[in-house]
């Protein structure tokens, strides 16, 4: 449980650092950020096999992670720098010209830890594909990490993903769906509904795991459980039911912080909220 | 070499070129993969797929997906080659090619057959005449258009050693094979196919061959024409054209596509930079193609060797 608290703790300074950088330039997705926290802290503190002192794009004998979602970059910078990938400090230029942090994830800035440009959605699961092939013909056995939005999904290109990863049997796939219901017109039942994506998947010959976003134990041990289902034949699909803005509450229960940066006063309240663990940068 | 030393007996398909260029490079280098949206045969990439089986990937009717796969192939350094029409490599996938290859500076080849209206019968849906001013306009892309099957080969050798992401442009029809295996293929280095001091025609593609017989009536005409093959349009030869240009005063630019974006473009802005001079165009007149065989359509849309011709004379009056 001690791990699982740690992990909590790190959670709220992501949380703190998504809501000030967001802040800082009044531009910026914080609700999906902060619905993810828990996801990418758990992926980077327990599960993901990566060198963060020595970035090699090729990423030999590493895991792989892809934000093919790339609007929730806030939370993907934190965890990026909280893990060692860049300075801390540089959390302060995100979004500023001459930064490295771009508004949506860029390779073109040479930022440790991203291996792909993100931003126009749906092209992460093929990407993540491919690199998954590469891993098989050059025997490695890393594994191949994505995460996508749930309005992504109404893109045509995760659907020809979707019929891919089966066919060419990829089975060093973990692919999760932040599941909020949230998209930026609205509900995303309301907007394009998705239907019933469990059947979806499946249907489409994935193995599909389901999970608590926001709690951490859950989020944990379904990765860790994921990562056993690997090199069985089967691409791996974990839908991920999050709040959107989860952790600051009046962010929460609305799709209108997808893309709304908090001013001076809507600052000051979400970091009451949000414990400082490890230090603001 | 004079012009008239060009008198091929032999004619190939390009596509046929780029077939057995990739078949060549597997077994030069492992690292080279394949992927191709359910057009093997039309491609002739069925040498390499039944040679190196783990190294090629059927990607299906599913080209946004195929484009995205061979990003992400890069990643552990294969060199990805994607194969399918040029149409479909272009346009249907822009933005794949542009976030997730050009901007994410990926090293995949986007290898595009039957370009331009000689695709013929099948008619403007496929006969795309926009691709290489698609694919100028990224940032990072290199643009290759090759002339007959041997260049077309070289090409598809060449472009292996080349650190970053290409389009290669090729085609369907039975062409006429005026280089040669040997023929060294430098990455935006032009090749010089005649010397005159009266014009300079520049041309790219299919179009090669058919300034060759341009070139030739022209000079029965005593006009000497400057012949320069712009396989890579981009990054363009700016010294050979303008080491050219500055002697001819005038140009003639003839390609397979449309008059906006292609060639004749990247030609005049450098000479519009550099050293303004009359240029004329020979390319389609900004519409799409239609039905039909593919000397007809080239004849009817205005880029026969008369027609190159005839521009040439229009560029001769303008000096």
């Amino acid at each position: 449980m001690s791990d699982i608290k740690q992990l909590e703790q790190l959670a709220s300074q992501i949380r703190r650092d998504i809501v000030r950088m967001v802040h800082s330039m009044s531009s910026g997705h914080p609700g999906g950020s902060l619905g993810c926290t828990d996801y990418f802290t758990a992926l980077y503190g327990e599960v993901l096999n990566y060198d963060s002192s020595n970035f090699d794009m090729d990423a030999k004998g590493e895991d792989v992670f892809f934000l093919s979602n790339g609007h929730i970059s806030p939370v993907w910078y934190s965890t990026l720098a909280r893990h060692g990938y860049f300075p801390i400090s540089e959390l302060s230029t995100f979004r500023q010209i001459d930064s490295r942090l771009q508004g949506h994830p860029t390779t073109a800035e040479h930022l440790p830890g991203v291996r792909m440009a993100s931003g126009s959605l749906g092209q992460g699961l093929s990407v993540a594909i491919g690199a998954a092939l590469a891993k098989r013909l050059n025997r490695d056995n890393g594994i191949v990490y994505t995460l996508h939005g749930d309005g992504e999904l109404q893109e045509g290109q995760i659907w020809e993903a979707a019929m891919s990863a089966p066919h060419h049997k990829i089975d060093n796939l973990i692919a999760t769906v932040d599941f909020n219901n949230r998209q930026i017109d609205g509900d995303v039942t309301d907007v394009l509904s998705l239907g019933d994506l469990k059947a979806k998947w499946l249907a489409f010959g994935w193995e599909v795991l389901e999970m608590e976003g926001n709690n951490m134990e859950s989020v944990v041990s379904t990765l860790k459980h994921a990562k056993t289902l690997c090199g069985k034949g089967k691409p791996i699909m974990i839908l991920m039911k999050t709040e959107m803005g989860a952790g600051v509450d009046f962010m929460m229960g609305t799709h209108k912080w997808h893309g709304v940066a908090p001013n001076d006063e809507q600052l000051a309240q979400a970091l009451e909220k949000l414990e400082e663990t490890v230090g603001d940068y | 070499m004079s012009l008239n030393d060009f008198n091929p007996n032999e004619k190939k398909d390009t596509r046929s070129g780029f077939g057995a260029g990739l078949h060549e490079l597997g077994k030069r280098d492992d690292r080279v993969v394949a992927l191709c949206a359910d057009l093997t045969g039309s491609l002739k990439m069925n040498a390499f797929a039944d040679a190196f089986p783990d190294r090629f990937f059927q990607a299906g009717v599913a080209e946004a997906n195929m484009i995205g796969m061979a990003a992400g192939l890069t990643i552990g350094g294969k060199i990805p080659y994607t194969g399918t029409f040029a149409n479909f490599s272009t346009g249907r996938v822009y933005d794949q090619i542009r976030q997730s290859v050009a901007y994410s500076q990926k090293n995949v080849k986007i290898c595009a057959s039957h370009a331009g209206l000689t695709l013929g019968e099948d008619g403007a849906t496929h006969q795309i005449l926009e691709d290489i001013g698609l694919m100028r306009m990224l940032p990072n892309m290199c643009v290759i258009n090759p002339a007959d099957y041997w260049q077309t080969y070289n090409a598809t050798l060449a472009i292996n050693e080349w650190d970053g992401p290409v389009y290669l442009r090729f085609g369907r029809p039975s062409w006429p094979m005026f280089t040669t295996k040997d023929q060294a293929f430098e990455i935006g280095k032009a090749w010089k196919i005649n010397d005159g001091s009266d014009l300079t025609i520049i041309a790219t593609g299919h179009m090669v061959w058919y300034t060759i017989l341009a070139a030739k009536e022209l000079e029965n005409h005593n006009i000497k024409c400057d012949v320069l093959n712009i396989h890579t349009i981009k990054p363009i030869d700016e010294n050979a054209i303008l080491d050219s240009v500055s002697k001819t005063k005038c140009v003639v630019t003839a390609e397979e596509h449309n008059r906006h974006g292609g060639l004749g473009d990247a030609v005049a802005q450098v000479l519009a930079m550099n050293f303004p001079a009359p240029q004329e165009y020979v390319a389609v007149n900004d519409t799409f193609g239609e039905s039909g065989k593919p000397a007809d359509l080239l004849k009817k849309y205005g880029l026969d060797v008369s027609d190159i011709v005839a521009a040439s004379k229009r560029a001769l009056a303008r000096k």
